[in-house]
């Protein structure tokens, strides 16, 4: 079992191996949804809500299902069935219960279902051998640092659409080159967490 | 041979519950839609254009369907989405003509003497935040072409420094007329086609020395006008759609040739 502190998962998840600038996981919501800092902002917190919900049933299914089975190969199977049937079942009961929630979080809940960031975070905990509190709160730190990158992506793209770019950097390859700025700045955390 | 079986088993097993915990929770929590909601927005374009001040098609369907929008709310749709709507609802949608833009500005580039100083981005309202001297009308077309950009249908485009209409493609949703910084562009009725291409209220002799297309305010068309529908705001002729005969005869005596006959 691993024996890591929450914090230092904490820490390691949301910014030394963020899991867009680092690990090139749900870049394409990255990209795609950070053209406004709100929408942005309602797709993080929606990714912060389904990724922990998500890792905890993940755990709790390898834990108790899939490992004592030996069925360790189909996991990725399982997890993307469960995922998804999941989040179909949370926004059902959110519209019942909360429309509010269900309002601020919108379409971005069905949208986050095939996101891969999600399925990539509860395989990623089962392949570190994380314990259930571990991985909710890998999850959570996930999930966190998604939310930094895209609205710091949103933030960016606002200032640039302001200014007088050259044609050819226009639209998409100025937004690549933000991304991979971001990247490499976010390199710099590398030393903090192993 | 073991290890498939179990597999097979337990995917099995886990489908089943899935299945089963979405038929329950679909059915336990369902919300209850009015089912005129579903049906008008079948009938809306679909564009989330935004036009009609709602967040989008569901918005304002969900608004018509409760009663707080009037069915003939959206303007992309016109005067058959109206009609199809109105009988879902039970009411009549009333007589809706379509609507297109005009851009009330003649003034291309042979006709006004451009001696602007602007060098900032091309974009329209940033140019007239910036105070600076774009060009010498300070009423026309200033052909940046912002409300290019923001039409949905692709129907503007910048001739020759000066914003033009395409009348088939407009889908009247006013998105271009929110967004034109000096308010050039309206929405009038397809038939009416005798309108006054200026927005100069600067006195004759300013207006010929800046735009040689400019309404000068010499009041020859009113003149001419049969129907008394013509009226001076200002030094600025405005016609009156409503007492409009459509004869034309204005046109025909305008010195600058401002007022326009056909449609562009």
């Amino acid at each position: 079992m691993n024996e890591k502190s929450l914090i230092m998962i904490i820490v390691g998840t949301a910014l030394v191996n963020n899991v867009v600038l680092n690990q090139f996981l749900g870049i394409c919501s990255f990209l795609g949804v950070s053209k406004q800092m709100k929408a942005s902002i309602s797709l993080g917190g929606a990714v912060i809500f389904v990724m922990t919900i998500a890792s905890a049933v993940a755990s709790l299914l390898y834990d108790y299902v899939l490992a004592p089975l030996g069925m360790d190969f189909m996991k990725t199977i399982i997890f993307i069935l469960v995922i998804a049937a999941l989040v179909q079942i949370v926004e059902m009961f959110l519209k019942k219960k909360s429309p509010s929630v269900y309002k601020a979080l919108g379409i971005y809940l069905p949208l986050i279902t095939t996101n891969c960031a999600v399925l990539g975070v509860a395989l990623t905990n089962v392949q570190d051998g994380y314990n259930f509190i571990q991985c909710v709160t890998s999850g959570v730190g996930t999930a966190v640092g998604y939310t930094i990158a895209i609205v710091l992506l949103a933030g960016i793209r606002s200032r640039i659409n302001e200014k007088d770019l050259p044609a050819p950097l226009r639209g998409a390859p100025i937004v690549m080159i933000a991304a991979a700025l971001m990247s490499i700045a976010f390199m710099g955390f590398g030393g903090l967490v192993l | 041979m073991n290890i498939i079986l179990i597999t097979t088993l337990v995917i099995a097993v886990i489908g089943v519950c899935v299945g089963a915990g979405l038929v329950f929770t679909g059915k336990k929590f369902a919300v209850a839609v009015d089912e005129r909601e579903v049906a008008v927005r079948e009938k809306l374009p679909g564009n989330n254009c935004g036009a009609c001040g709602y967040a989008g098609c569901d918005a304002l369907a969900a608004a018509i369907a409760k009663g707080e929008a009037p069915v003939n709310a959206c303007p992309v749709g016109g005067a058959a989405a109206a009609e199809a709507i109105g009988d879902i609802m039970g009411t009549t949608a009333g007589a809706m003509e379509r609507k297109v833009a005009f851009v009330a500005c003649k003034g291309t580039c042979d006709v006004t003497k451009n001696q602007g100083n602007y060098i900032g981005i091309k974009d329209c309202r940033t140019a007239v935040l910036s105070g600076m001297n774009i060009t010498d009308c300070n009423w026309g077309c200033l052909g940046f072409g912002s409300c290019a950009e923001v039409c949905p249908e692709q129907a503007i485009s910048v001739r020759n420094g000066v914003a033009v209409v395409n009348r088939k493609r407009c889908v009247s949703c006013g998105l271009c007329a929110k967004t034109c910084p000096r308010g050039l562009i309206s929405l009038i009725p397809e038939s009416r086609i005798i309108r006054v291409q200026c927005s100069n209220r600067d006195k004759g002799p300013i207006v010929r020395k800046v735009c040689s297309a400019g309404c000068i305010g010499c009041g020859l068309c009113v003149k001419q006008c049969e129907s008394e529908a013509i009226e001076f705001d200002g030094t600025l002729a405005r016609i009156n759609p409503e007492k409009c005969i459509l004869c034309g005869k204005c046109a025909e005596k305008c010195p600058a040739k401002v007022i326009m006959t056909t449609p562009v």
